[in-house]
């Protein structure tokens, strides 16, 4: 009997060692001649495990990580074709509860399916949502999409319902449908996960968008530090083009509809949609002037619907099970699951889907574990470089949009970072102004000059220097930079400076009992 | 403009410095290939910059013709995105991940070993030649911090030790 294995070709998994791993699996079962079907499948995303290798039993999959290429004969002598015990398995898969507590909806398929076998998306539920939708009037499709409560998990949480509408109702044609897939944020990687490990749920989503939207074509506008996610793309294009999925004819209806993949060229501003607009025309990635909206003169002057990889790869499951099965997950107006990306100093780093609600707490202890060096964790940097960090105090906040905007943090594309005591938050915060000043477009003067007065007058209270004269100069330029910045670069990159001066002013020299500004 | 005001009368136009000469060829067929599409710029620029490892300053001017920009244009666009570099970098790339995920996980002290051991900062290369240095920011492989990426490959967990392996493989390279 052919015994199936899986080893995941996801770029970390990959990072890690993956193809070392496959080849000396292989190799193993050829030496005891047994018959293997080693399959490439995405990640689980459990990657404190990769190289992660799951093999099907009677029982499920059985899942050993992490395995590397030396412990391959190892495993074979304890019968890994068998699920045999072992100092590195896990027991049957499904079960693990990093993963039997998740509620994987957009992530439905991660670690099960090879990301480029059309006949394994569709016996795990792909194309039923596309199918449905063009059963349906576009304007159908779009309340539906509007009573998922979907919002943009790129990081504006914009409810893409709305979004859709505007372009639906906008006259202008051609009408452009853009995915942004310049997922810039240091501690997110779900964009990454959905595009390697499962292309057809992203475009099966963008097809129902255009769609929805009356738009014909698409661009997927993708940063060039992810060649995996391109390479993979383009071959599930080819795929879905040759089966007549993509094409004059999108599975058979009176509807056109193709796309293309775009390389950005490692501009962090460009995951901002007016300067990604401008970058897929061929220009310098400066920031537009709205209005007018992207939806209405977005891309070469046409209606643009500019979505994320993550909110247009959760729009199948929506049309498929209908916008009320997606809405009843969640809280207050934050509905639905978020993929959130455990990173940074965790033990257990990884993607964990969860209806919206779960604290902070939960997750990095929970299911992360707590820090990966063993020591106590000190920060938490929640939804990118722009985004607050927090300390201990405020880790029992739910995860829902609002709830982290009081406390002047946001969900962002759903990254967390975590830092143990080690970390010296002063040098986090003038990074930050730093990042900001290598980053910025340079249209509008507070983030361009900002961000480099700011990054010097941190260096100069650390020194010593003047501190509480240029400590308020500092506060002063903060609200400069968060009131008249043209976007949320300039606008937010005062978020995780102010957030460290309020929780750790000792980092920076400060008495501990700054009166507060944030919060 | 002030070089132009000495210039003898009868000369013509002055022309403009002389750039070294770069696969004229290489990059008409990259020219070809992009032609009539819309928002080509970046792709033509990813484009030579495969085929020739670095965008020529001196193709500045065939790219912009071809494309109807001006030169300013193209060079602005050259300019402004990290990924585009006017001359030839060392024989292998390294890109060290600069960004917070990898800074939680030790990345200021591994890019400090990667300089210490090269003889150079970051954005540089190794005076034998063999290494560009480069920052960059976020891999997406935050799960596995520190992230590099060496000549387009991926790495995770990545350990001082660990990279002296790759640096040691990178200048075996011819």
């Amino acid at each position: 009997m052919t015994i199936k294995i899986c080893v995941p070709r996801d770029a970390a998994a990959l990072s890690l060692g993956a193809d070392a791993t496959a080849a000396a699996i292989a190799k193993a079962a050829r030496q005891a001649g047994q018959a293997i079907q080693l399959v490439r499948t995405s990640s689980r995303g459990m990657f404190w495990l990769e190289p992660f290798v799951e093999v099907e039993t009677a029982t499920g999959r059985v899942g050993y990580g992490p395995v590397t290429a030396e412990d391959v004969p190892g495993l074979f002598a304890a019968g890994l074709l068998r699920g045999g015990a072992h100092p590195l398995a896990h027991g049957v898969v499904e079960a693990m509860p990093f993963l039997a507590r998740q509620e994987r909806l957009t992530f439905a398929r991660a670690g099960l399916t090879d990301p480029l076998s059309l006949a394994d998306y569709e016996t795990h539920g792909g194309l039923r949502g596309l199918r449905r939708a063009l059963g349906m009037a576009p304007t159908a499709v779009v309340e539906e999409v509007v009573a998922s409560g979907l919002r943009g998990r790129g990081g504006a949480g914009f409810p893409t319902g709305i979004k859709w509408r505007t372009v639906a109702s906008a006259p202008a044609q051609p009408k452009y449908v853009v995915i942004n897939a310049d997922e810039g944020d240091s501690g997110t990687y779900s964009d990454r996960m959905v595009m390697e490990g499962d292309p057809y749920v992203l475009l099966e989503g963008m097809a129902i968008a255009g769609y929805a939207t009356g738009a014909s074509y698409g661009y997927i506008y993708l940063r060039s530090e992810y060649p995996h996610a391109l390479a993979v793309l383009n071959e599930a294009l080819a795929t879905l083009r040759a089966r007549g999925v993509y094409g004059r004819n999108v599975l058979g209806a009176d509807f056109a509809f193709d796309a293309e993949v775009r390389v950005g060229a490692g501009a962090y501003i460009c995951g901002e949609e007016t300067a990604l607009l401008e970058s897929l025309e061929g220009k310098r990635g400066m920031v537009r002037f709205k209005p007018p909206l992207p939806a209405i003169k977005g891309l070469f002057g046409q209606p643009t619907v500019v979505n994320n990889v993550v909110s247009l790869a959760s729009v199948p499951i929506i049309l498929d099970r209908g916008g009320k099965h997606y809405a009843d997950y969640g809280m207050g107006r934050s509905r639905g699951t978020l993929p959130i990306q455990l990173a940074g100093n965790v033990k257990r780093a990884g993607l964990v889907e969860k209806a919206f609600g779960v604290t902070l707490r939960q997750l990095i202890e929970d299911y992360g574990g707590g820090t990966r060096s063993g020591r106590p964790v000190r920060a938490v940097q929640v939804g990118g470089p722009l985004g607050a960090y927090f300390d201990q105090r405020l880790l029992d906040l739910p995860l829902d949009y609002e709830a982290l905007a009081q406390h002047k943090g946001m969900v962002g594309h759903g990254g967390i970072v975590v830092f143990d005591d080690t970390v010296d938050m002063a040098e986090q915060a003038r990074y930050a102004m730093e990042f900001c000043a290598v980053e910025s477009c340079g249209k509008c003067t507070p983030c361009r000059i900002g961000s480099t007065r700011g990054r010097e007058l941190i260096e100069k209270i650390v020194r010593g220097k003047d501190v509480a004269r240029n400590h308020r100069q500092l506060l002063a330029l903060c609200d400069v930079m968060e009131n008249a910045s043209l976007c949320a670069l300039g606008g937010m990159a005062p978020w995780p400076v102010l957030s460290a001066l309020q929780y750790f002013p000792g980092d920076f020299g400060l008495p501990a009992k700054e009166p507060a500004h944030v919060v | 403009m002030k070089n132009d005001s000495v210039l003898p009368r009868g000369q013509g136009r002055r022309r403009g410095p002389e750039f070294p000469p770069y696969d004229t060829a290489a990059v008409a067929a990259i020219l070809d290939r992009w032609r009539d599409q819309p928002g080509n710029l970046l792709p033509i620029l990813h484009g030579v910059q495969q085929a020739l490892g670095f965008v020529p300053p001196g193709a500045v001017g065939q790219i912009a013709k071809a494309i109807n920009r001006s030169r300013a244009e193209v060079h602005g666009v050259i300019s402004f995105y990290h990924d585009f570099r006017t001359s030839q970098p060392g024989r292998a790339v390294l890109k060290l991940c600069q960004a917070e995920s990898c800074q939680a996980c030790g990345s200021r002290e591994l890019t400090a070993h990667a300089e210490r051991t090269l003889g150079c900062k970051l954005g540089e290369t190794s005076p034998d030649g063999a290494v560009t240095l480069e920052p960059v920011y976020c891999l997406g492989n935050c799960a596995c911090s520190p992230a590099a990426l060496l000549d387009g490959e991926l790495h995770g967990r990545v350990t001082p030790q660990g990279l002296d392996r790759l640096l040691a493989q990178a200048r075996r390279r011819p």
